[in-house]
């Protein structure tokens, strides 16, 4: 069997103005390698809104709607309605929002969609925070995180809350396709966007895209922070089809969450009894995956 | 063929006869009858359309702003606190340039709650872009729709367009609505083919980032169109006279104003009850007149100004309200006038707000009000059957 690479095809040229070492750049090329021209993109308000560059200059290749912040659930979903109307059956509709335009101001939107049954497919690039606006803390930001809005200072004021499971939400939905992917992981990305294209329905992918600017962080450590992501189990890749749960990439021995703290400025604060805290939380979480995959196979095996 | 139906059916078999594309919509109260007409003429197969049954108003104009951009002809309907959800993407629709034509059955805003009509839930969408019609009828709600695609999807137009129908008194009431055949609304109304859509084939991208140096050209064009909308509105309905033979009497219909002493301007549904007043009034040899506002917005600054040389009085009825200031419509009747050497003494009444029932023989009170103000004005403004405040 040939060894699966990376497509050549670029759909997104040069002339981005994402910020050095950006992951939403790679996931949104990587999306595009992976689903091809036959393509139409919704962005609401988010980097991606910026990054194209500003009017008449626009970097991706394929069709493109910018919407308002909180409809790309509602957008995509008249996208397909009109090409439903017009019988056009080979173009991929995919709506392409962040973390805080998903999990928060987009949430009743993508939940409608989800629910009706809209054959698209919807990428969460996340970001884990409204990095667009200056990097303020959304459900999305991770425990102990700082951000603009919370900023530690004296009173120790840093993210005090988990991040919110916008995949259990989706799952929660009986949504056909959900997976997890990494822009420090590309041949499992493509892999999987290209499995959504195929599927009928909603499709939600989550894409773990570091910020350098909001992690404080080096730009060239974009792709060694995701890898440290998978490795601690900070952010594990998985499927769920149908509700079966597939992790699709399981080290051996997590190694120590600090060890993916340690490279972001944004973490740099927390006492090691905090670290240890969100260690066992990252423990706990890990366990229940593997326990949903072994659960989930079990419910297919019947 | 003539039917017997509400103001809601008609708006429905408007959007059937247009052969909408794509529908979205979301109930409220007493737009429901509408969504539930569409539903039923969809699910029958008598309308071929794409029915996006969203969670919310926000999202069905979303969502329809979407399917326009792609290329469909598009509709929703919607009412009070709905519209007022929407007012982000009703800018947005326009912003865009989608011609997507939307019923409203206007309705007051809570709180207090109130499912009756009034016309703050339209006036408060004023500024959005889109062009707004007030419906007197149920005939003249089914006509607008197809007059709104006709001018909307004009490519030197592409403005979307809000059709007003006032709660129950049009919604809910039944009059003799002649439904057009949809063949000889094919011929009127060609397929909506936009010379720029989202299409794979040729991928522009839609509403992207524009420096400063850029965004107010986008705006100005907005305003072209909907200063070339003020013609538009004109022509289309003779167009429509001539196709379908009826008329609704143009941006602002004049009834019985040449020689009148006294001029009412109303919107809406009141409008046909004020016009048995007058008639029973001139039948006593009381010169008055009414006017009806029936395109508000792109404002019918010719036609009001029509008016100074009919009359030394006007009274405009807002049917609506701008706290801290003059009824909506009173502002923009006295700013059309403003410039006129010769201006009419003009009063400004708010009146049946949350549906208090505008009867015949309230509106004789406020046309024997208007006439005696020949000796002058009593107060710029006055808020009309208040409890307390005079109310009758």
């Amino acid at each position: 069997m040939a060894k699966f690479t990376i497509p050549e095809e670029e759909y997104m040229n040069p002339g981005h103005v994402g910020c050095l070492g950006c992951g939403a750049c790679n996931a949104m090329r990587y999306t595009l390698k992976a689903l091809g021209p036959k393509t139409i993109m919704s962005i609401p308000a988010c980097c991606w809104a910026v990054m194209p560059g500003p009017f008449p200059a626009k970097c991706l290749e394929v069709p493109l709607i910018n919407t308002a912040f909180e409809v790309t659930g509602a957008s995509i979903s008249g996208i397909k309605a009109a090409l439903d109307a017009k019988g056009i059956t080979d173009v991929t509709v995919v709506g392409f929002a962040g973390d805080g335009g998903t999990a928060d101001i987009g949430i009743q939107a993508l939940s409608g969609m989800v629910e009706r049954g809209t054959d698209v497919i919807y990428i969460m690039y996340d970001n884990e925070a409204y990095m667009n606006t200056g990097i303020q803390r959304s459900s999305s930001t991770p425990i102990g995180a700082w951000t603009t809005t919370t900023p530690v200072g004296n009173t120790k004021d840093w993210k005090k809350q988990p991040k919110k499971n916008m995949m259990d939400i989706m799952v929660a939905h009986k949504i056909p396709y959900a997976a997890t992917c990494s822009i420090g992981y590309p041949e499992d990305m493509i892999k999987k966007l290209r499995k959504a294209k195929e599927i009928r329905g909603p499709k939600f992918i989550q894409v773990f895209a570091p910020c350098p600017t909001g992690w404080r962080m080096l730009p060239e450590n974009t792709i060694e922070v995701c890898r440290l992501a998978i490795d601690t189990a900070a952010q594990p890749l998985y499927e769920v089809e149908n509700g079966v749960y597939t992790i699709s990439r399981k080290p051996k021995e997590l190694k120590p969450i600090k060890d993916y703290m340690a490279i972001q400025g944004r973490f740099r604060h927390l006492p090691v009894e905090e670290i240890e805290a969100i260690q066992k939380t990252v423990n706990w979480e890990w366990n229940r995956l593997l326990k949903l995959e072994e659960f989930t196979k079990g419910l297919v095996e019947q | 063929m003539k039917m017997v139906m509400t103001g809601n059916y008609a708006s429905a078999y408007g959007a059937k006869v247009c052969r909408a594309e794509v529908i979205s919509a979301y109930p409220i109260t007493p737009q429901t009858s509408i969504v539930e007409k569409i539903a039923t003429l969809v699910s029958s197969g008598e309308m071929k359309a794409q029915f996006v049954k969203v969670e919310s108003e926000h999202s069905a104009m979303a969502a329809l702003i979407s399917a326009s951009m792609t290329g469909a002809r598009t509709y929703t309907a919607t009412s009070s606190h709905g519209l007022l959800l929407m007012h982000e993407l009703l800018i947005w629709a326009a912003g865009a340039r989608t011609p997507i034509v939307m019923s409203n059955v206007c309705r007051a805003n809570g709180p207090p709650w109130s499912v009756w009509a009034d016309h703050h839930d339209a006036i408060a969408q004023r500024d959005t872009g889109w062009m707004q019609v007030f419906c007197e009828g149920n005939q003249e709600v089914l006509d607008s729709i197809i007059m709104a695609y006709k001018l909307g999807e004009n490519p030197n137009i592409r403005l979307p367009t809000m059709i007003n129908e006032d709660a129950f008194i049009l919604s809910h009431t039944v009059e003799p609505v002649d439904v057009p055949e949809m063949e000889d609304v094919d011929d009127f109304l060609p397929p909506y083919n936009p010379r720029f859509k989202l299409d794979v084939d040729e991928p522009y991208g839609f509403g992207s980032l524009v420096m400063p140096e850029m965004y107010m050209e986008f705006r100005f064009k907005i305003n072209e169109a909907m200063e070339a909308a003020r013609q538009g509105w004109r022509d289309v309905e003779k167009d429509f006279e001539k196709k379908f033979g009826r008329n609704h009497g143009g941006m602002v219909e004049f009834y019985q104003c040449e020689d009148a002493d006294a001029v009412l301007i109303m919107a809406g549904s009141i409008a046909s009850t004020a016009k048995d007043v007058v008639d029973k009034l001139r039948s006593e040899g009381k010169k008055v007149g009414l006017a009806r506002i029936r395109i508000f917005r792109p404002f019918p600054v010719e036609e009001i100004r029509k008016l100074a040389g009919m009359t030394n009085i006007l009274a405009m009825c807002d049917h609506s309200y701008t706290f801290g200031h003059w009824g909506p419509m009173a502002q923009e009747v006295r700013g059309a006038l403003y410039d006129l050497a010769d201006k009419p003494l003009l009063k400004n009444y708010i009146v049946g707000l949350g549906g208090k029932d505008m009867t015949p023989e309230v509106i004789e009170k406020i046309y024997l009000k208007t006439l005696a103000l020949k000796d002058g004005l009593d107060a710029d403004i006055e808020w009309i059957g208040v409890k307390g405040h005079g109310g009758w």
